[in-house]
């Protein structure tokens, strides 16, 4: 018996190898939340065509403004669609536009800080004044006159500029924390030694500069891509984002809707829950994904 | 028949509206507080187009004549002409003057100030805009016999003309103040209207007051009007908390009965159709939309009966009608429209023959790019419509909404498979309303690019016919031609609601917002 | 400090000229035509010829480097040139709509600031309490829901509980305080929400850091009561980042309220943006654009300064 309990004790002294997420969920339930809400979008963005009961786009003008029912979760539009099913069909919207946009944002906006802090002198300084300029617009502003100058551009249905227009004012903002993260390393000797040892800059970069900002990408990624289902929600509602009949949780609200929603409130509460909640969870994520990955990091 | 039946009912309405009004004797007063949802662009009656200028600015000023009546019972009268003839060869126009017009400077307006203003519209001198310079261009000289006659001469028979002298547009400016500086409109109101200016504060209103020395006895009524400008979405409550009193471009049916709910009795509602369409275009020049039968299977598929039913509860489209506003006599019968492709009753059937149609084309599976305008009302309720109808037979849209500028660049680029098209004139004119529908080298704004010479010719003949019994035939003919041929279909058209306080007399609906803002019959009951 | 506020504001000069060049260029590469939108829209049937007499009357078949060269002058002297849609100064179009957006903004900023700094200040004193986690977890959402839906479900609330909606038409403060007031409060509180909530976070974890400062130990371990230590040394300390985010928020207000006036149907600059993209008005949308940067850059200088003033190490680097 003493033998066992001997065993036991010894065991427990040796650290247990715990998968990452299991230690996330641990350190951070919070973020935990976040992830599953997350999640849960994206099973209906994936399975939309099976979850919805009625085509996004139908029109039915036996069922024009229906208060929610067991044939309509969320009650219907003025043109009698169902606002659940375009509102399970928008989070396909909602995450493609963010996520596309989040990325491409945060890439070249990585990219161009990693340039800026990397070679300094008059490439840094010529890229900050840029960056400068870029950080004096509010982004709505800025992605309001993106839309404006580039027009639209649809490729299977998504407005290719609206995530031009949605990425653009990401990019000083991730060059910003690129360009920091990238300074503290360039200073670093082993980079001094890498040059020494005459190695390329693409090598230089790519070997120790890029693993040290992947952390404050993936952290920003996240809150971008809650950015961007924001400002879609509001480029949409303004009627510069994406464009009727296609599911979209902004243009739900908008438009004409204004019209309705008054008498019939059903047709702004879901779709505005299904941002705030959207946004939310990406918020948390992020959040919480800071807070494990790089604690000194601000936003 | 049955479309005639349809407006009848809504003029009866509109008719014992105003019968009403007349049965009262009109008292003297008050000041008309109403709103305009947009801003005027310029103060230059010849080059602005809109009825944010119509509404409150037109007030200040004369025509030559004008438009009476609500619309099932329309006339041109007199407004500064007293009486006028056209000779019998159609080429002659000559208009006698009301001889005690002033200005509101106090000068009095004659003949020649009538010259110098249509001189300016038919031949805008330097850095002057006239918007409607190509619609007058039939004009050969204008002569002054005497202070108060003026003879216009024809180049050609124009059985558009009368209606061009009657436009709300062609406002009469001081021929003196012209001479000195050909833009003074641009900078100054003058004119010789019932109503004097008084201000214009941007972003907030516009103000007239009663002109003293107005040549008609005993008007206006009013002793002045103010106009609010405001936001669309902002008119029921300000209409509701008695902030303004009326709104006179239209509003959307859900206004209508917000309004009426709480304004219940105090509110006066005039419902009637509006000289604008919807329609959808098709680009010729790509295939398959070069094929007769595809345009035709793709307006078949529409049912214009149920939309009208449906749309004109939440949006401003409703009647079915044909190239010409339902109701006006020119258009088409209803009996004979039914006839042709995408009136029929029978959408089961109708639908069953353009899947045949396009099978028969070689495209079952058709794809189009719809190009519409990003404007809420009525674009996007029409454009969603669409999809949905065209859906039905299996074909798969993209629908892109544009900015307005960049729809236009689209529509000159031919960059689309159909186009989201409006009509919205001043008058019910074929020469108006069939312009876009004509080849590119005869419209400037035609955007089929069809080159189908037999339109243009027909256009032509009725537009020179000044008998309007053979005008007519002639109009028709067009009209089933053009529908037939589907380069453009017409989708519906609007439905005009006019919901203002029951205090208001006098005003008329007439089936477009332009005319009838003179405000000189207007009366207050209170 | 002189020395360092005129380097500074050296430092804004270039930024502004930067906005000021590549706004010019960027919008008139914008596609579409704004004569044709002015003349056309309304359904007029206006020829060719008539559209090119109205460009040339706005100047704008002049080629594009005697356009640049005529507004980088108008610029030096303060004129930002008429707008093309309604011929007025363009000045004089922004003078109008401002005082609307500025008090909302205002207002917003003391809406946010009387929320934030108790609710922040809670939040680091109770840390990891039940109310600390209520607290982050509304605000939280503050930064997730749109401020256009909080405005429409203000509107909603305000229908349903009061059968009563703020009267349209702007009033002036001065004038009549309450209608203005009553009319304002609430798109100041739907923006005001994100604000205070963004404030919120700000207090929380700037006080938090404040805290675990060394001077703070030596006060809690000379026997100072707790409560004094927050407010002498922690408040006045954890202030400076607070009003640095007060700052940089205050200018993104002005983006915010692009979305809410619509809803409020206010006639601040955020509707005058919008209409002026949506008609292409060149002239105007420069105007504001510069208008907008501007404030934010001289935001930025100022809370840059009071920092300085508040902290000399700063001058130094």
């Amino acid at each position: 018996m003493a033998d066992i309990a001997a065993n036991d004790a010894f065991t427990e002294k040796i650290p247990k190898r715990t998968h990452p997420l299991v230690q996330f969920i641990r350190a951070q339930p919070l973020g935990f939340v976040g992830f599953l809400i997350v999640l849960l979008y994206f099973v209906l963005a994936v399975g939309a065509a099976w979850i919805s009961p009625y085509h996004p786009e139908a029109v039915d003008f036996g069922a024009m403004l229906s208060a929610p029912s067991a044939e309509h979760l969320f009650g219907t539009d003025q043109y009698g669609r169902d606002v659940f099913s375009r509102l399970v069909y928008g989070s396909r919207t909602a995450l493609a536009v963010g996520i596309l946009s989040a990325i491409f944002g945060c890439t070249i906006g990585a990219l161009v800080g990693a340039t800026s802090g990397y070679f300094g002198g008059w490439v840094d300084n010529v890229i900050q004044r840029i960056v400068d300029i870029m950080l004096s617009f509010p982004i709505i502003v800025l992605a309001m006159v993106v839309v404006a100058v580039l027009g639209r551009n649809m490729i299977g249905g998504i407005d290719a500029n609206l995530i031009v227009a949605i990425a653009l004012p990401m990019v000083p903002k991730m060059a910003r924390i690129a360009r920091s993260s990238t300074l503290s390393i360039a200073q670093m000797p082993f980079i001094d030694a890498a040059r020494a040892a005459g190695y390329s800059h693409a090598r230089i970069v790519l070997r120790h500069i890029v693993p040290n900002i992947v952390a404050p990408y993936l952290i920003m990624l996240t809150a971008f891509i809650a950015q961007a289902i924001l400002l879609e929600a509001s480029l949409s509602f303004l009627g510069l984002g994406v464009t009727e009949p296609t599911p979209a949780w902004g243009l739900m609200l908008s438009g004409s809707s204004a019209d309705f929603y008054q008498a019939a409130p059903w047709m702004i509460l879901f779709p505005g829950l299904a941002i705030t909640l959207a946004v939310f969870a990406f918020n948390l994520l992020g959040d919480s994904l800071r807070d494990w990955l790089d604690p000194k990091m601000k936003v | 028949m049955l479309r005639f039946g349809l407006v009848a009912v809504v003029g009866a309405l509109a008719v014992a509206g105003s019968s009403l009004a007349e049965a009262q004797t009109p008292k003297k007063g008050g000041t008309l507080n109403f709103a305009v949802v947009a801003e005027p662009p310029t103060l230059d009656c010849h080059a602005v187009t809109t009825f944010a200028f119509a509404h409150p600015a037109l007030p200040h000023y004369s025509k030559l004549l004008k438009w009476k009546g609500d619309f099932n019972n329309l006339k041109i009268v007199g407004d500064l002409a007293k009486s006028w003839e056209q000779s019998p060869d159609g080429l002659t126009y000559t208009f006698k003057l009301h001889d005690n017009v002033k200005f509101h400077d106090g000068a009095p307006m004659t003949s020649a100030d009538v010259k110098a203003s249509y001189d300016r519209i038919v031949n805008p001198p330097e850095g002057v805009i006239s918007a409607r310079r190509a619609l007058h261009s039939d004009i050969g000289s204008i002569e002054t016999p005497d202070a108060h006659t003026v003879v216009f001469k024809l180049k050609k028979t124009n059985a558009s003309m009368l209606t061009h002298f009657a436009s709300p547009w062609n406002c009469i400016y001081r021929a003196e103040k012209l001479k000195e500086d050909p833009t003074f409109p641009t900078k100054t109101i003058l004119g010789t209207g019932a109503f004097q200016f008084v201000e214009y504060v941007k972003g907030s209103h516009w103000t007239g007051k009663r002109f003293d020395d107005y040549f008609l006895k005993d008007r206006p009524y009013l002793d002045g009007y103010k106009a609010f400008f405001v936001k669309s979405n902002a008119v029921v409550t300000g209409m509701i908390g008695s902030q303004f009193d009326g709104e006179f471009r239209g509003r959307s049916p859900k206004e209508r009965d917000q309004i009426m709910a709480a304004m219940k009795d105090n509110a006066t509602l005039v419902e009637g159709p509006w000289v604008s369409n919807l329609m959808f275009t098709f680009n010729t020049k790509k295939k398959p939309f070069d094929d007769v039968r595809v345009r035709q299977a793709l307006t078949m598929a529409v049912d214009r009966w149920a939309g009208s039913e449906a749309l004109s509860k939440i949006s401003m489209l409703k009647y079915v009608s044909g190239m010409l506003r339902p109701g006006y006599e020119y258009g088409l019968p209803m009996s004979e429209l039914e006839k042709l492709p995408g009136f029929s009753k029978d959408i089961e059937k109708s639908r069953a023959e353009a899947k045949k149609l396009l099978a028969e084309a070689g495209v079952p599976n058709l794809k189009v790019k719809l190009v519409n305008r990003n404007v809420a009302e009525p674009y996007t309720p029409g454009g969603i419509f669409l999809i949905d109808q065209w859906r039905r037979i299996g074909v798969e849209v993209e629908h892109s909404q544009l900015e307005t500028k960049l729809f236009f660049d689209a529509m000159k680029e031919g960059n689309f498979d159909v186009l989201v098209e409006f009509i919205s004139d001043f008058a019910d004119d074929p020469s108006a309303q069939f312009d876009k529908l004509l080849t590119n080298e005869k419209s400037s704004q035609a955007a089929a690019n069809h080159g189908d010479k037999k339109l243009d010719e027909l256009f032509d003949k009725q537009a020179g016919e000044i008998d309007p019994v053979k005008r007519k035939a002639i109009v028709n003919e067009f009209e089933r031609y053009a529908l037939t041929q589907a380069y453009s279909a017409p989708l519906l058209w609007w439905q005009r609601i006019i919901v203002h306080h029951k205090k208001i007399k006098g005003w008329e609906h007439q089936a477009n917002h332009f005319t009838a803002t003179d405000l000189i019959d207007v009366w207050l009951d209170e | 400090m002189l020395g360092y506020i005129l380097r500074r504001l050296l430092m804004v000069i270039p930024t502004l000229l930067g906005v000021a060049v590549a706004v010019f260029f960027l919008i008139r590469v914008m596609p579409g035509d704004p004569v044709v939108v002015k003349l056309r829209a309304d359904g007029a049937n206006v020829t060719e010829e008539t559209i090119q007499a109205e460009r040339k009357r706005l100047g704008l078949d002049q080629p594009l480097i005697v356009q640049f060269k005529d507004y980088m002058i108008g610029l030096t002297r303060l004129d930002l040139g008429k707008s093309l849609w309604t011929g007025q100064s363009v000045a004089g179009e922004i003078a109008l709509r401002f005082p609307v957006s500025l008090q909302v903004a205002i207002m917003a900023t003391l809406i946010a600031v009387i929320i934030a700094v108790p609710l922040g200040t809670l939040c680091a004193i109770y840390r990891d309490s039940w109310l600390d986690n209520v607290i982050r977890v509304v605000a939280v959402s503050g930064l997730a829901i749109p401020g256009f839906w909080l405005g429409m479900l203000i509107i909603l609330g305000l229908l349903y509980f009061f059968n009563w909606l703020p009267k349209i038409g702007y009033v002036s403060i001065f004038e009549d305080p309450i209608t203005n007031l009553s009319a304002l409060f609430w798109p100041a509180l739907s923006v005001g929400y994100r604000y205070a909530a963004v404030v919120t976070r700000m207090m929380r974890s700037a006080l938090l850091e404040v805290m675990r400062e060394d001077y703070i130990r030596t006060a809690r371990a000379k026997g100072v009561y707790e409560r004094l230590v927050t407010r002498r040394h922690g408040l006045r300390n954890a202030l400076l980042p607070v009003v640095t985010v007060v700052g940089l928020e205050f200018a993104f207000l002005i983006g915010g309220l692009v979305v809410t006036e619509q809803v409020f149907n206010l006639n601040g600059i955020g509707k005058l943006f919008v209409d002026a993209t949506a008609r292409g008005d060149f002239t105007l949308i420069q105007g504001l654009v510069l208008l907008i940067a501007t404030v934010f850059v001289i935001v930025n200088l100022l809370v840059d300064l009071l920092y300085a003033a508040l902290d000399p190490r700063i001058r130094l680097t």
